[in-house]
């Protein structure tokens, strides 16, 4: 690849990115008002969001020899220390540190 | 003077607020954006290339993938839809931001362009202290996300892999942030039919689809149970 065919691609990547972003606020502008159907998307969407981008995380360890073994452990370990404190730095912390022992030591 | 000092203390109080919601993107994104520098530097990639990249894709995994489009033959085509496949996640996180990122001026092209997987998370779920600025907020956590993934991709690339400890297993700091964030809105809202939704048409598209495009057809579900919600509540 040129160094113009380098810059071509990345700007069609820097494109298409913004224009995933962009596209929603571009259909429906702060002007008019959306259809009934997208504003009810934008309140549950969040919840099913989320939800989303856990299972995103787990996207290559599900297919990997444990099945997502240990990260199924480590979301347990953050998810109930987290419902305990309700402080999120300590529950990310002691969930990353209790994932980082599990796959360097155990699996 | 009085405007700029009110003004200093917006930005201020604006950023006391949503620092510490980034700390543990910080950490993430300084170690996944090392990562990255020191991959794009061990494939030949120039400091300038890594710093544009991670400055103007701003989209994590997209740039692992675009590093690999450069080292393929030429493709402006199949790179362009490549990219709308991967991003195509982003769609549903416009529609979530329509409302909160209305009105916000001169703030809203960079508001959009930033918006990252983690960046979402933080602006679509944080509830924005009294008498701090939404905008002003919502800007602060976008920039702090992207500081840290630009300074991280450059860091691995000028200095390598410097981190002496090992490091396996730190990534998941984004699956736990975002675990906490699930738990916080299972708390929140009583109706959990959107998040077992979420969960659900994501893990059954992933076993079905596998792990490369599952996430379109997970999408087209999501959509497809929220208008069937919508049309009952409706009746």
């Amino acid at each position: 690849m040129t160094t113009g065919q380098q810059i071509i691609t990345i700007a069609l990547v820097v494109l298409g990115t913004v224009l995933t972003r962009a596209l929603p606020f571009i259909i429906f502008p702060e002007g008019r008002k959306p259809p009934k159907f997208i504003s009810y998307l934008g309140t549950v969407l969040p919840y099913a969001v989320i939800g989303m981008l856990v299972v995103y995380c787990l996207r290559d360890a599900v297919f990997s020899s444990w099945h997502a073994l240990p990260e199924l452990i480590a979301i347990a370990i953050t998810a109930i220390v987290h419902k305990i404190r309700h402080n999120t730095l300590l529950s990310i912390a002691i969930g990353t540190a209790a994932y980082m022992l599990l796959v360097q030591n155990i699996f | 003077m009085r405007t700029d000092k009110s003004a200093q203390g917006k930005w201020k109080a604006a950023f006391r607020a949503a620092f510490p919601l980034t700390l543990p993107i910080c950490i993430g994104f300084l170690f996944l954006g090392m990562s990255y520098g020191f991959l794009m530097k061990s494939s030949g990639f120039a400091t300038i290339w890594t710093a544009a990249m991670s400055l103007f894709i701003f989209a994590g995994s997209m740039e692992f993938i675009a590093m690999n489009l450069l080292l393929a033959s030429f493709n402006p085509i199949y790179s362009f839809l490549l990219t709308l496949m991967v991003n195509a996640r982003h769609l549903f996180y416009g529609i979530s931001m329509l409302e909160r990122y209305r009105g916000m001026g001169w703030k809203k092209p960079y508001l959009v362009f930033g918006l990252c997987d983690e960046t979402f998370s933080i602006n679509c779920t944080a509830k924005v202290p009294q008498g701090v600025d939404r905008g002003t907020f919502y800007l602060i956590v976008t920039m702090l996300n992207q500081c840290y993934w630009v300074t991280g991709a450059i860091a691995g690339s000028l200095l390598g892999n410097i981190l002496t400890f090992n490091t396996e297993g730190l990534d998941f700091v984004m699956t736990a942030l975002f675990t906490v964030m699930l738990v916080n809105q299972w708390e929140e809202k009583k109706d959990h039919r959107p998040a077992i939704a979420g969960i659900a048409a994501s893990l059954l598209c992933l076993l079905v689809f596998g792990s490369d495009i599952f996430l379109i057809p997970a999408m087209a579900a999501i959509v497809l149970i929220f208008a069937f919600m919508a049309k009952r509540e409706a009746v």
